[in-house]
């Protein structure tokens, strides 16, 4: 372990001095998205540029794996350090797997957040939470119950069982359906975010719970694919898809009726605000420490809690009144 | 051979062996690695450093540790695409025993008992029952995998003795990590086996012809079964690795490994359908996949372009050689 120790030492000291010979040049901010190609985080993307662009000095690395997988992330992740870059800001497949990988990075003088989905405390300086666990669940909830006067049966589109998220919004959810008598929560089923086995779940959910009067799906790419399958089974009017979606991908199905409305927040504030934290604490004029408040330009500022988190605002609900407007933004 | 009698001239032996090497498929790897690796070098001022290179042997070494087996066993023309849900299963019953309170050796023989247990599953289907091996390597992909799953749900195992890190996080000597120390003796060990002795002789002789290798005396059923239990063996082995580096287990562990394993198999020169292939062919396709892996995340090449380069590469590199031969004779 001496070696080890004295090896590490070695490599901090490196890139301690390689930072400081680099600190003319433009601060690189690394956005790590769970995996490349999902409209969140392209979303997320624009915000972090335009952080950028605002700040002036820094150079935006947007990165990531082909697959959601937490293998995937360490190798990104790997050769980040290996760029020396500045800060790494990244929404984790996985909140453990990550620990070691970003443990290596911070020891090497890099800054580490986390944001959308979160690493364990010891793996990251801060999380940015887009919203709070208990608002989102109860939101999802909410939205079910708005479109269902009556009440009857709801069953939950999640993505996959390891889904740090997913996981925790549904427990939010489960512990405020109390406040909403008329609303049974009849199952969970999983899609592993994959649009084809998503729409099937849903078939599977339609054939089993014939009376099924609103599917929730928490997940951008479950919520689409179940908007589908209702779609196709022509059930529009008795079944409401309803949960968290993308403008751009629910505005059809919010115009043919599939789903009366759902919710998220703004990725592109989203980007924006982690690269501003990023910034500041990369920069040293912030720190992270609970209770410390941490500036995010536009979006005002966050105050960390005692688990180094900060939720930046509240979801927002998108419905046939708005969805347009969005659709063209992300 | 002195004995035949024939019109043609025949040549004493068929090409000097120092054409031969220069020709062979071992000699083209060579040739792509190291340009691969001058191009890294000219592509990024971060390639040629030590700590990086010693970095991004991570992105192949648990797998060619499997690759090695897996070669093997297709050189008998079998397969085993159950070696990722070996993983899962191995690091899962070592997740548990952890929980118990059990020390980092009886970990390790846990994770190899597993490994050579799951091989054992196998291989007794395949070799004893004449099951196909894809279909039944197939079917215990999910099997395994799915027993992780009941296990675990959506949870994690963390908090592995600080010891067991030093399998997948640990230095032998300045930037030689262990893993490199347990992939160069697989290395070995795979290369006497195959090249030096009967059993290999053995291996080659039923890819080629298992009937002919039935009644020339050698024990097919046995010899199909232990490689079957040597691919157990060595994923029990990228298990602890894996685990190890990850410090963490989730079901979802070393998900699509099989498919990066037989990948390096195939572009190490493996005839898939069996009969010939060498292990140097192997040893040089993994450091090729990771090199073009580790190269392309420093220029920060979206993974999705990256998997294409992969395939274009594998593509390329198998179908060159018959390209140049059909152009030569016509």
């Amino acid at each position: 372990m001496s070696i080890l120790k004295k090896a590490l030492t070695t490599a901090a000291m490196a890139s301690a001095l390689l930072a400081g010979a680099a600190q003319a040049e433009d601060m690189r901010i690394a956005i790590v998205a769970k995996a490349l190609g999902i409209g969140f985080f392209e979303a997320a993307n624009k915000g972090a540029q335009e952080a950028a662009e605002e700040l002036g000095d820094v150079e935006i690395i947007y990165t990531g794996p082909t697959d959601t997988t937490a293998e995937g992330q360490v190798e990104v992740i790997n050769s980040l350090i290996a760029q020396r870059v500045d800060a790494i800001a990244v929404s984790a497949n996985d909140t453990d797997a990550l620990v070691p990988t970003l443990k290596k990075a911070m020891q090497r003088g890099i800054t580490v957040i986390s944001w959308d989905s979160g690493v364990a405390p010891e793996g990251r300086q801060m999380h940015l939470n887009p919203s709070s666990a208990p608002l989102i669940g109860n939101m999802i909830i909410k939205l079910a119950a708005d479109n269902m006067p009556e009440g009857g049966q709801v069953a939950v589109l999640s993505a996959t069982t390891t889904s740090t998220n997913q996981n925790v919004w549904i427990e939010e959810m489960n512990k405020v359906a109390g406040d909403y008598p008329d609303v049974e929560v009849v199952g969970t089923v999983y899609g592993d975010d994959l649009a084809d086995k998503s729409y099937r779940e849903t078939q599977g959910l339609l054939k089993t719970y014939p009376d099924l009067k609103a599917i929730i799906a928490p997940t951008s790419v479950g919520i689409v694919a179940a908007a589908q399958a209702v779609t196709d089974a022509g059930k529009i009017g008795e079944v409401n898809v309803t949960g968290l979606g993308l403008p751009s991908e629910m505005a059809g199905h919010v115009k043919s009726g599939a789903s009366k409305s759902f919710a998220i927040w703004n990725p592109i504030d989203l980007g924006y605000s982690a690269t501003m934290i990023a910034y500041h604490l990369a920069k040293g004029d912030a720190s992270a420490e609970p209770g410390a408040t941490i500036p995010m330009g536009r979006m005002g500022e966050v105050a960390l809690d005692d688990n180094t988190e900060a939720a930046m605002a509240d979801p927002f609900v998108y419905d046939a009144s708005n969805v347009e407007e969005f659709a063209d933004v992300f | 051979m002195t004995t035949i009698q024939t019109g043609r001239r025949i040549p004493d032996r068929l090409t000097s062996p120092l054409s031969r090497a220069l020709k062979s498929w071992e000699a083209l790897l060579l040739v792509v690695a190291v340009a691969i690796f001058v191009l890294n070098s000219v592509a990024s001022p971060y390639f040629l450093d030590p700590w990086n290179l010693s970095d991004a042997t991570f992105n192949f070494t648990e797998k060619a540790m499997i690759a090695f087996a897996m070669a093997m066993l297709i050189i008998a023309g079998d397969i085993d695409l159950s070696v990722g849900a070996i993983i899962a299963l191995a690091s899962t019953v070592m997740g548990v025993a952890m929980t118990l309170g059990a020390p980092t050796p009886v970990l390790v023989l846990l994770g190899l008992g597993t490994g050579l247990t799951c091989g054992a599953f196998n291989g007794l289907l395949v070799a004893r029952l004449g099951l196909p091996a894809i279909v039944v390597t197939i079917g215990t992909m999910s099997l395994f995998r799915g027993i992780s799953y009941i296990v675990l749900g959506d949870g994690a195992f963390t908090g592995y003795p600080s010891g067991f890190a030093w399998f997948g996080q640990g230095y032998v000597f300045w930037v030689i990590t262990v893993e490199m120390v347990i992939f160069i003796l697989a290395a070995l060990g795979f290369g006497i086996l195959l090249h030096r002795t009967n059993f290999g002789r053995m291996t080659y002789a039923i890819g080629n012809n298992a009937t002919a290798a039935r009644f020339s005396g050698i024990r097919v059923g046995r010899v199909r079964f232990i490689l079957f239990l040597l691919t157990g063996l060595m994923s029990g082995v990228a298990a602890i690795c894996l685990t190890s580096r990850l410090g963490s287990t989730r079901p979802s562990i070393a998900f699509g490994f099989e498919l990066e394993v037989v990948t390096i198999v195939v572009l190490g020169g493996v005839a898939i359908l069996g009969g010939s292939g060498s292990i140097t062919g192997v040893v040089l396709a993994a450091l090729v996949m990771g090199l073009v892996t580790f190269g392309l995340g420093l220029l920060n090449v979206p993974g999705i372009v990256m998997s294409i380069v992969v395939g274009a590469l594998l593509i390329a590199v198998i179908a060159l050689p018959r390209l140049w031969a059909m152009l030569r004779r016509g």
